[in-house]
């Protein structure tokens, strides 16, 4: 340490562990999803099936791919700041923020065209055509959405760091802030890596 | 005394990785197209499971992590397959 003010203690494994902690409460929580999913599909094979092949797989795969683009960036900005590169940290980090809106950006348009066909929870359009179809849609409607509200609190997230990185708060041997805030968002790429193929792929 | 500490990833390795990992999703959205019956959903999974692999070793840092912290994540990972298990068969006998 060259840093001349040496009375704060840092532990950043310690920090890390916390965020990983966090992030395991997390896993749980989709975990449950899961099941919950697995088991009414199981249930309702014939009306799941119908009812996936509805969403657009197009649209899907675009979104994970941004989100694996946006993953790597964030990524790559700790590289960055590791170098002393602030400026390009700054960058890709800008680009993680611009490919998240993106992708809640074509989630709205993807939950646009549902609504348009009247099929959104509660809708009785929707409950006309069954209870396998209210569940996949209760379902999709629940679990996209959960996870789009982690899209959002990640960007907020990121976005506090970046203004850390600007004001000099977290720099190149003082980053643990920047890389619990990655672990965050690699977390929601991670979970859309399993929510992609549940919905979209497996009809 | 820092280098030991603070290990530096290459951009390289992560471009890498991000090339992997869209040619593995570009591989799972064609093959799920192609009608294989349950085998479909085996498959997703798999190359799902293989996509976490590597967001969690290099984007998350893991293969370079402290022993203590990898230990965590697989056990934990292991309590939510067996729960997750568990619960399934539950469901399907009783």
């Amino acid at each position: 340490m060259s840093s001349p003010m040496e009375e704060t203690h840092r532990d950043d494994l310690a920090s890390k562990t916390g965020m990983w902690l966090f992030l395991f409460t997390e896993m749980l929580l989709f975990g449950g999803l899961f099941v919950v999913y697995s088991v009414y599909r199981y249930r309702n094979a014939e009306a799941f099936h119908l009812a996936a092949h509805e969403l657009s797989v197009f649209i899907g795969t675009v979104n994970t791919i941004i989100l694996l683009i946006s993953s790597s960036t964030i990524a790559m900005s700790i590289t960055a700041l590791q170098k002393k590169n602030k400026k390009l940290a700054l960058i890709l980090l800008g680009i993680t923020i611009f490919l998240g809106l993106m992708f809640l950006v074509n989630k709205y348009f993807e939950w646009g065209d549902h609504f348009r066909e009247h099929i959104y929870p509660g809708s009785p359009v929707l409950a006309l055509r069954g209870q396998g179809d209210v569940l996949f849609y209760g379902l999709y409607f629940f679990m996209t959405g959960l996870h789009a509200l982690h899209i959002i609190v990640g960007l907020a997230f990121i976005g506090f760091i970046f203004v850390f990185i600007v004001r000099g708060e977290v720099t190149s041997d003082n980053y643990v802030l920047l890389e619990n805030s990655g672990l965050y968002w690699h977390l929601v790429d991670l979970i859309w890596i399993f929510l992609f193929p549940l919905f979209y792929l497996i009809t | 005394m820092e280098n030991e500490k603070n290990h530096i990833i290459p951009y390289r390795s992560f471009l890498l990785v991000l090339a992997t990992l869209i040619t593995l999703t570009l591989i799972s959205v064609s093959v799920t197209q192609i009608y294989l019956g349950p085998l479909t959903v085996f498959i997703a999974l798999l190359i799902a499971a293989v996509k976490s692999s590597f967001v969690l070793r290099i984007f998350m840092h893991l293969k370079f992590e402290s022993r203590m912290l990898v230990f965590m994540v697989i056990a934990v990972i292991l309590v939510i397959c067996v729960v997750i298990f568990i619960t399934l068969l539950d469901y399907l006998y009783r």
